[in-house]
């Protein structure tokens, strides 16, 4: 059997697994509440006599807090999906007689991978443009770069995914997906706590952020997102970029620069390669 | 050297490879395997040829499972070097006519058994068409059974299935480890008529069963594994050709004990000794009961044993055990 074959058939497999085990009804069922929800809260907000500007700085800090939200939960999702769908298969035993077939572990790992990339992203891209039109019907707010915004949501979960199939292959299941969503959190919140150093003018604490970005890359692609999903005046709105805007968990000052994407795409194939290497030497 | 002479040298050489027997359906050799401090495999090596079928057999933590894992590449042998069908098994190319029931053997809950076997069927790369999957499915005792949830199995079904699976790919090799563990009796036999139906289609098959009379009922040759090396191997002939004789006899004296001992292993049971014959030429027996009457025995009766391979395999692991204890010589 080829090896494209091979990754394909196992994707599909992953996939299929997903949908059996209701983890598909579990997120649609998720993301309809979040939606009627966050459509009943936007469609309030448009009652409000604000002006247009503070309409969108609104509706721009809610639209992050609620990807957040759906970010939160392809992570979730994604990451307890991932350690039982390769360390459960190989703790079980399922893994034992499909890697017996003529087929490489490299080729095995790769096809869960895409399996697990495709339901991730789609997830958050899916619920996340719906969530963008429930905003643009209910407030009338279309985001500068949704485009974009929705690409980095989705490269966050990728980024995440990577880690959890890293640690699935060396650690149990449940481990992996709690270790996995805990540096998640610890990102996120180093992140925040970054921000606020950096508009105290605090170099070490704002150090905290950017080296947290670098080590795991979720918060920096988040950041990114969020910077392509609100209205360009927010910013200014809370004072500008130098004035302490930044430390509002919910905005982002700057847009994601090229170099850090790169570093993004790097840290995913060394994360996965190194997953490859772990998983090729196991012993089954 | 001429074109004409290259071609007819090259076709000389084509024709001596064809002429050649095929390669084992598995080889290996010096097999090693250590799990931080426990010595699981030690100094393995054992052949199973083209259409043959072997048993493994041995105590629980003997090393079976984890030679049968280092033949599949499934786990990789510290030292030592393991062929599946003339190719390296470190290849997956290596694996491509072979088929495996793991002792372990456990399917995706949430796909139906007809999916399971299409899976396979797909991995394997055999190009096998839905008619044959489901025949397969009938084989194993699963026929109309396809469309049901693999999670609603019981044990025995899931066991069933996973004999399909092994046999999905039209394999050349087949390995079952433990293949009748959560089976009743009549799943037993139709594992054994299984096994033989391979053997009649020229499919090698290595056996890893605790059930020696199964394995005494199919197998061509055995493998005896004992604290993770080879204890005993040998077609069952060999095995179990070596004979044992029964006698009852009083007025034992020391000398006659050592008469007897001197011939092989001695088992005493009040008045009867079971003596192993090693080395028999057809002389011992009469030259045993010449020297023990010479010797003041009295000689009530001489019976021939015949042994099982249970009682061999058995006496194979207590010698083992003995030795050990003995200590290094």
């Amino acid at each position: 059997m080829t090896t494209a074959r091979t990754v394909l058939t196992i994707a599909a497999l992953t996939l299929r697994e997903a949908s059996r085990r209701r983890v598909l009804f579990a997120l649609v069922a998720l993301t309809a509440g979040l939606l009627a929800l966050s459509s009943w809260g936007f469609s309030r907000l448009a009652a409000e006599s604000l002006t247009s500007g503070e309409a969108r700085l609104t509706a721009s800090i809610l639209l992050n807090l609620v990807m957040f939200g759906y970010s939160l939960v392809a992570a979730l999702g994604t990451a307890f999906l991932a350690g039982p769908t390769l360390s459960g298969e190989t703790e079980s035993g399922i893994a034992l007689s499909m890697l017996a077939r003529p087929i490489r572990r490299s080729a095995f790992l790769l096809g869960k991978w895409l399996g697990l990339v495709a339901f991730g992203s789609g997830f958050v891209v899916l619920a996340g443009l719906a969530q963008v039109l429930v905003v643009r019907v209910t407030v009338d707010y279309w985001p500068p770069a949704p485009a974009t915004a929705l690409g980095l949501l989705a490269a966050q979960t990728i980024v995440l995914l990577t880690l959890t199939v890293l640690l699935a292959t060396v650690i149990s299941p449940m481990a992996s997906g709690v270790v996995a969503v805990g540096l998640f959190c610890t990102t996120w919140v180093a992140g925040v706590v970054g921000a606020i150093g950096e508009a105290l003018g605090n170099d070490a604490v704002g150090r905290v952020g950017s080296v947290s970005r670098v080590l795991l890359p979720t918060d920096g692609l988040w950041r990114g997102a969020m910077n392509a999903f609100q209205d360009p005046s927010a910013i200014v709105q809370f004072g500008g970029a130098e004035q302490g805007a930044g430390a509002f968990p919910f905005l982002s000052t700057a847009p994601l620069t090229l170099t850090y994407l790169g570093w993004a795409v790097l840290w995913v194939a060394m994360v996965w390669a190194l997953a490859a290497m772990s998983f090729v030497r196991r012993d089954l | 050297m001429s074109t004409v002479d290259s071609g007819a040298g090259v076709q000389d050489a084509a024709d001596l490879v064809a002429g050649l027997p095929p390669a084992p359906a598995a080889w290996c050799t010096g097999l090693r395997k250590r799990y931080r401090k426990h010595l699981a495999v030690e100094d393995v090596s054992l052949q199973v040829g083209r259409g043959e079928i072997v048993g493994l057999l041995g105590p629980n933590g003997a090393g079976k499972t984890t030679v049968i894992k280092m033949l599949l590449g499934l786990v990789r042998p510290d030292a030592g070097e393991a062929m599946l069908l003339g190719q390296r098994s470190a290849d997956p190319a290596a694996r491509a006519r072979v088929g495996y029931l793991p002792e372990l053997f456990r399917y995706q809950p949430w796909l139906t058994a007809a999916e399971v076997l299409a899976l396979h069927a797909r991995l394997s790369g055999a190009g096998v068409p839905a008619a044959e999957q489901r025949d397969c499915l009938a084989l194993v005792g699963l026929s109309g059974r396809g469309d049901d949830r693999v999670g609603g199995f019981s044990k025995g079904m899931q066991q069933r299935l996973g004999l399909a699976v092994a046999l999905v790919g039209r394999p050349e090799f087949v390995v079952l480890d433990e293949p009748t563990s959560a089976l009743d009796p009549l799943g037993r036999a139709d594992v054994r008529d299984i096994v033989l139906e391979l053997r009649s289609r020229g499919v090698a098959v290595l056996l890893n069963s605790h059930l020696i009379g199964e394995v005494e009922r199919v197998c061509d040759r055995v493998v005896v594994l004992d604290r993770g090396r080879v204890a005993a191997a040998g077609t069952l002939a060999e095995l179990l050709g070596q004979r044992e004789v029964r006698l009852h006899l009083t007025d034992l004296s020391p000398a006659a004990q050592q008469r007897l001992a001197a011939l092989g292993r001695v088992d005493r049971e009040g008045e009867w000794s079971t003596v192993a014959l090693t080395d028999d030429d057809g002389t011992a027996v009469p030259d045993l009961v010449r020297d023990l009457v010479d010797l003041g025995v009295r000689v009530h009766a001489v019976e021939p044993v015949r042994i099982s391979l249970e009682e061999r395999l058995l006496g194979i692991l207590r010698d083992g055990a003995a030795s050990r204890a003995a200590g290094p010589s």
